[in-house]
């Protein structure tokens, strides 16, 4: 009775599966196809599996650029978010005091304010001091990137037992030493959501880097993509293969890292 | 450390500047704009509560309020349906359980824009293919209706974001007590007595996490807006994100696209608190 009624559950789950991974199929199968094949028929393999698109497309999207550009800010925004975060955090999880609990709940409620709300003046005020540019867009990320980070690294903090800076400092260590030798490792766990959760934002990010980095060149690959679909937008063929180019960078992350992921978006959400 | 000390000074000193430049500096200034005719480079006069009182007769800007508000609605309704099914199903006990978890996830890892693009493709190419195949009717001319635009959306966040859903669900589902469960079945407890008493009221608070997620996730939609629809027919399917955009830089109003802005901040801060003041209610029941 309860094994027929599991075989019932997985296949139902397994049909799902093969539901949910039907717009990769498609967008796969049809970026091989020529203009006139699509035309003809969107389900089935291609006649031949010719690579004609995505050559055509890698060179329009100036892949490995726009690779790198992505790649760049993600790194370097992720990197100095989780350093800057997990500093602060610790100021604040040590010295209880009104000022700390003021900050705190500033940092928590910058959480609540949609990035519609400051683009306006935020866009204008960099502009006007010329810094709308990569970094720029790294400063921006810092800002919007904090109040999640602070609050996660804050929380597990709370965990983190005084007795082990005391017993650190008495050994000689001063304040910076502690937290780099001693605490900092011990909130590898917390890091690694805090990485997770930023690089996901970063990397898929549109409208932040449309309204900063428009010079060409510099380019991240959501927004090299913006412009590639505007212009082949009758041309789904190549279409296609470049939304397939854009995709495979993150289906490699996630194929090494995604028990790291699923645990990070999951603890990030419920914490 | 304490706080006259000049290292927990330096410790915030980073975070501080960003957020200050990035975000408290122009929200003190969008407020203050609100209230002007700024036109981005000039201040202009100061007009009062004007910017304001024209928004309520913006039938442009209440649409797509309407439109974002319903599309929310049915959105929430949906993703978390499917997310806490998607959960249940993948926490039976079967053999494919992690491959399913990972493709049911696989989703959200990419960029919304990069996903309306490819629902864009299959509502207008692949649906009418199918449907000229088929002879179904109602699989033609997607996306050149409002309707069709709200389905589209509809569709593309539910498979985007059950996945999502589904993991927080699975962090409540898994963390359930065994003994607790065991105990009723050998008490005489049946299926739905044990759901509705036990694993339903253990389960709520994702419910309410799953609920806000999802809401202002939805309610700030903009990417898969602009890749999917972009708004159009005739503006017809653009959100509330997408509206204050256009408002600044497409025409160019920037004081009366901030006051839009301030409103869409109160909204979604009411959202925000709300939930924090329903989980708060419910830690002190517990």
């Amino acid at each position: 009775m309860r094994n027929r009624w599991n075989i019932k559950v997985e296949v139902l789950g397994i049909a799902l599966a093969i539901l949910w991974l039907l717009p990769f199929y498609l967008m796969f199968v049809n970026s091989f196809k020529s203009k006139k094949e699509i035309f003809l028929d969107t389900t089935s393999p291609p006649e031949s599996w010719s690579f004609d698109n995505y050559i055509t497309a890698f060179q329009e999207l100036d892949f490995l650029r726009t690779l790198f550009n992505s790649l760049l800010i993600t790194v370097i925004s992720v990197v100095l978010i989780v350093l800057f975060s997990a500093m602060a955090a610790y100021a604040l999880s040590r010295a209880k005091s009104k000022m700390s609990t003021f900050l705190f709940f500033l940092f928590v409620s910058a959480m609540l304010i949609p990035f519609q709300s400051v683009m306006i003046p935020l866009v204008t005020v960099f502009g006007q001091f010329d810094m709308l540019n990569r970094g720029g867009l790294i400063f921006m990320y810092i800002g919007f990137g904090a109040s999640l980070s602070i609050f996660l690294y804050h929380g597990a903090l709370n965990n983190v037992p005084k007795s082990l800076d005391e017993a650190a400092k008495i050994d000689g260590a001063n304040r910076w030493q502690v937290f780099w030798h001693i605490i900092f490792p011990i909130l590898k766990p917390i890091t690694v959501t805090v990485a997770i959760l930023n690089i996901i934002w970063i990397w898929n990010d549109y409208l932040l880097p449309s309204l900063v980095i428009n010079t060409t060149g510099s380019e991240t690959i959501p927004l090299k993509m913006f412009f590639f679909f505007g212009e082949y937008t009758k041309q789904w063929h190549l279409a296609l293969a470049g939304l397939t180019l854009a995709i495979i960078p993150v289906i490699i992350f996630y194929f090494f890292a995604q028990r790291s992921i699923i645990k990070g978006v999951s603890d990030g959400a419920v914490k | 450390m304490r706080t006259k000390d000049l290292s927990y000074w330096l410790f915030l000193a980073p975070v501080l500047l960003a957020l200050g430049l990035v975000v408290v500096v122009p929200m003190v200034l969008g407020l203050f704009y609100s209230f002007t005719a700024w036109n981005g480079i000039q201040t202009g006069e100061f007009v009062g509560f004007q910017n304001y009182i024209n928004l309520f007769t913006d039938e442009r800007f209440l649409d797509s309020l309407w439109f974002t508000t319903k599309f929310s609605v049915v959105s929430v309704i949906l993703i978390n349906f499917i997310g806490l099914s998607l959960a249940l199903i993948v926490t039976s006990k079967i053999k494919t359980s992690s491959l399913l978890r990972t493709t049911f996830f696989m989703p959200n890892l990419i960029g919304g824009l990069i996903l309306g693009f490819i629902w864009q493709f299959i509502f207008l190419k692949v649906f009418a293919s199918v449907g000229e195949a088929v002879g179904m009717e109602s699989l033609q001319a997607w996306l050149s209706t409002t309707e069709t635009g709200f389905w589209g959306l509809v569709i593309l966040m539910s498979w985007q974001m059950a996945g999502y859903i589904m993991v927080i669900y699975i962090a409540y589902l898994e963390g359930l007590p065994k003994e607790l469960i065991e105990a009723a079945e050998i008490d005489g407890a049946s299926t739905p007595q044990r759901f509705r008493y036990i694993i339903f009221p253990l389960v709520a608070p994702a419910f309410t996490v799953s609920m806000f997620l999802t809401l202002s996730n939805t309610f700030k939609l903009y990417d898969q807006n602009l890749s999917l629809t972009a708004g159009g027919p005739y503006n017809s399917t653009e959100m509330v994100a997408m509206e204050i955009f256009k408002t600044a830089f497409v025409q160019n109003a920037f004081a009366y696209a901030q006051a839009k802005a301030i409103i869409f901040f109160l909204i979604v801060a009411v959202i925000s608190l709300v939930q924090v003041y329903i989980n708060k209610r419910r830690e002190v029941e517990m």
